[in-house]
């Protein structure tokens, strides 16, 4: 380490976990991206010299990460902690077989919901599948624990989940830099009692995956990455870990702290000792209480956990000075009165033609993970549910075979989306004599999370040509007779394709076809509401950011109107015209 | 010294690379900085909200909890109520006074806050609400309504106009480096 160089800079967290992960000599990276995890692997596609990709899904991500380790080299996936639960099956069977080039898979779970549909606690996951999971609590210790969890993954022979959320992966800090080390492959070789998980060798497997956890328990006793921090004062004993560490820092300097970079398996014996040196002992973790509630199956009293701290959301220090008595903040003015601001989709996206027209027809609509989910708020209000990724389709299949009633009935998804899970849906309809309809929103990127190429898109992750995936194709080889595509924008004939396929005795997808605004410009002249304006507000059913009321009538907002004309086309007095067009 | 920055706006105004030149800045004069922003979902025209912990000492929480911002940078008039709280007793507010109506408030629903400068005002230590938009527009691009108001905050803040010319060169693209020079010091003049 003596040549390491002492350069600091301004790190993403997520962009300290790359920076670990690189410097550590990792080889091959397959991920999906997942808000609050992408930017791991956006940021690894940027070094060059190791093969780094988006994977259709996370299943596939992990399977290819276990693929490169047993050739030898160091592989990482990263996902959202969502995403776990897709690529559960191998995560859990690869913590019974081991590794041969270190393997590590990153979750970044969202204590908070701040862009997901639950909050899950990962941790749980690491414990079920039997792996060591790390929770670093800063951007420095991102970096630094992903060149630990390599190393702990060879030498134990365990797959290593790195266990990150939000506020981990979405903080930035100073990160002081180091060398790469170069790591050679690890000669493959054939070891069937390892690598293949039949009952009977599974039956071993399991055997030594307790021994390795029962070693790693012990071990990280002396790691330095439990910290102890004894105070004068031990009346107080405090066990954390990850970004709860740093509120309870904040809130109670003065107590005294073991703050656990490994939660799992726990330190036991070191967790003993810390409580036997300390009066009284508080577990603070975000989500359930994992940690506390195995201390207290120990034997060990717990003096406040969650009796003290809610299972939901995001902590804060005055929420834990509060909880330990102290008066609250004094906050001089309230502003819970202000309106909410909630999200929206942008000015100019193509999705808003497809809502307003789903919205116009009061159709059922049985919706997705994606920006799109969007449309479920007020003014367009048109969706019905949102369950995971790829559930529009068999959730409408489900309820068309309990009801009978495929009737003005859609399942709506994107295409990285339909990509990822979608696909097994459509074949189960087809397949299962469906009759329902499936809207594919092609907008020719993965929007949500920050615009990710796809296989549906004509580029890898490095933005290379790569083949793309024809959706119609892939439709009408899964047996759908009918597949339409058609620009979203074109609203009247949309509304009568939608109402010929969903009334349609047979199975039917409509592939709508735009790319998003903030990828393909739109051409930026802002419309205008003329002196023909009858007042109608029929633009204002579209949720365009772009317009508001002025003086009681509709006026587009110039500075923030992108030109897509959509307002226009659902104008039924054409008094919404380009600004620029008056010499036309 | 110890200064806490809240950056807060609509989705889409700018507020990340706010954060990211003082981050940097702060990092070149040696001192510990932890940023927290948001990404994702709550970006699409949403209110967004980026922390901003500068110290001598070592940053340990990267959030910015009410009652503890020195100063806060608001994009947009209605976020500036919203984080009102925030603020600490006689901090500084740097306001655009734009008004980007939430869809609530356009579908009427619910009511944009009348006289929000006034209980800006009462409540902060030191209020500047300008029109930050017109004044990036004149500069060249109204999405250089961030670095007008880091313009206006900065003789706030322990830097020299050469570091804040050095990070900006060092963090912006090469084409809008001139622009967003010439922003900032319109608004420094502001």
């Amino acid at each position: 380490m003596s040549a390491e160089k002492t350069e600091k800079k301004i790190m993403l967290g997520n962009e300290a976990f790359a920076r670990g992960a690189w410097e550590s000599g990792v080889k091959v990276v397959s991920s999906y991206p997942g808000t609050p995890s992408t930017e791991v692997t956006e940021t690894l596609a940027k070094y060059d010299g190791i093969h780094v990709e988006w994977a259709p899904n996370e299943k596939v991500g992990v399977e290819t990460a276990m693929g490169a380790s047993l050739g030898g080299a160091r592989a990482l996936s990263c996902m959202k902690h969502v995403g776990l639960n897709v690529a559960a099956d191998p995560f859990y069977t690869a913590a019974y077989t081991g590794v041969n080039g270190g393997f590590v898979v990153l979750v970044a779970d969202d204590n908070g919901c701040h862009s997901s549909q639950n909050e899950q606690d990962s941790r749980f996951h690491g414990r079920s599948a039997g792996v060591p999971v790390l929770e670093p609590a800063d951007a420095q210790e991102c970096k630094d624990f992903m060149k630990l969890a390599y190393d702990i993954s060879e030498k134990y022979d365990t797959v290593v989940l790195m266990r990150s959320n939000t506020r981990i992966s979405h903080s930035r800090g100073v990160v002081a830099l180091g060398e790469k080390t170069e790591h050679e492959l690890i000669p493959y070789e054939k070891n069937p009692q390892k690598y293949v998980a039949m009952p009977a060798m599974a039956r071993k497997l399991h055997v030594a995956q307790e021994e390795r956890l029962e070693q790693i328990a012990a071990d990280s006793c002396e790691w330095e990455i439990n910290d102890v921090q004894m105070s004068d004062n031990q009346s107080i004993g405090i066990i954390t870990s990850g970004i709860c560490y740093q509120y309870a820092k904040e809130a109670l300097p003065d107590a005294s702290f073991l703050k656990l970079g490994i939660v799992n398996p726990l330190p036991k014996n070191l967790i003993k000792d810390f409580a036997s040196n300390v009066d009284k002992l508080y577990v603070i973790e975000e989500g359930m209480p994992f940690i506390e509630e195995q201390i207290r199956s120990w034997g060990v009293a717990v003096a406040g956990g969650k009796d003290m701290f809610t299972i939901q959301g995001e902590y804060t220090a005055n929420g834990i000075r509060e909880a330990f008595g102290e008066d609250p903040a004094e906050v001089g003015i309230h502003t819970e009165d202000a309106p909410g601001r909630p999200p929206l989709l942008c000015s100019g996206c193509p999705h808003r033609g497809l809502f307003y027209v789903l919205s116009k027809l009061k159709t059922r609509v049985f919706g997705d993970i994606g920006c799109y989910t969007l449309s479920a708020l007020p003014p367009l209000a048109a969706m019905d549910t949102t369950l995971c990724m790829g559930a529009s389709i068999g959730m409408a299949h489900g309820f068309e075979m309990a009801t009978a009633d495929k009737e003005n009935t859609v399942a709506v998804l994107g295409d990285s989306t339909f990509l990822h899970s979608g696909i097994t849906g459509l074949i189960n309809m087809s397949y299962n004599g469906a009759k329902g309809t499936v809207i594919i929103l092609d907008n020719r990127i993965t929007g949500m999370t920050g615009h990710q190429q796809n296989p549906a898109t004509g580029k890898n992750i490095r933005g290379e040509e790569a083949p793309m995936v024809d959706l119609g194709e892939i439709c009408r080889a899964c047996g759908v007779k009918h597949v339409v595509e058609i620009d979203p924008f074109d609203i009247d004939d949309l509304e009568k394709v939608i109402k010929e396929e969903t009334s349609r005795d047979e199975l039917s997808v409509i592939i709508t076809k735009r790319p998003c605004a903030l990828i393909v410009k739109q051409p930026n002249v802002p419309y205008e509401v003329t002196d023909s304006c009858k007042n109608c507000r029929m633009c204002m059913k579209i949720g365009c950011p772009a317009i508001e009321m002025k003086d009681d009538r509709p006026f587009i907002v110039a500075e923030r109107c992108v030109g897509c004309d959509l307002c226009a086309r659902v104008c039924p007095f054409d008094a919404i015209r380009c600004a620029k067009a008056t010499n036309n | 010294m110890n200064t806490n920055i809240l950056i807060v706006g609509v989705g889409g105004q700018g507020t990340l690379l706010a954060s990211v030149l003082l981050g940097n800045l702060a990092l070149k004069y040696g001192y510990d900085v932890k940023l927290s922003e948001v990404h994702g979902m709550a970006q699409r025209g949403g209110s967004v909200v980026t922390h901003v912990k500068i110290s001598d000492k070592k940053v340990g929480s990267p959030l910015i909890e009410e009652g503890e911002a020195d100063i806060i940078l608001a994009f947009e008039s209605l976020e500036a109520y919203r984080w009102l709280p925030y603020l600490r007793k006689g901090g500084s507010m740097y306001v655009n006074t734009q008004q980007i109506l939430p869809m609530p408030v356009i579908m009427g629903n619910a009511e944009y806050p009348q006289d929000i400068e006034k209980v800006l005002g009462d409540n902060a230590g030191n209020l500047k609400a300008f029109d930050a938009l017109s004044i990036a527009e004149d500069a060249g691009s109204d999405k250089a309504v961030n670095i007008v108001l880091l313009g206006a905050a900065s003789s706030a803040l322990p830097f020299s106009e050469e570091a804040w010319m050095e990070v900006i060169e060092e963090n912006v693209k090469s084409k809008f480096i001139e622009m967003n020079k010439f922003a900032f010091i319109k608004g420094q003049q502001a």
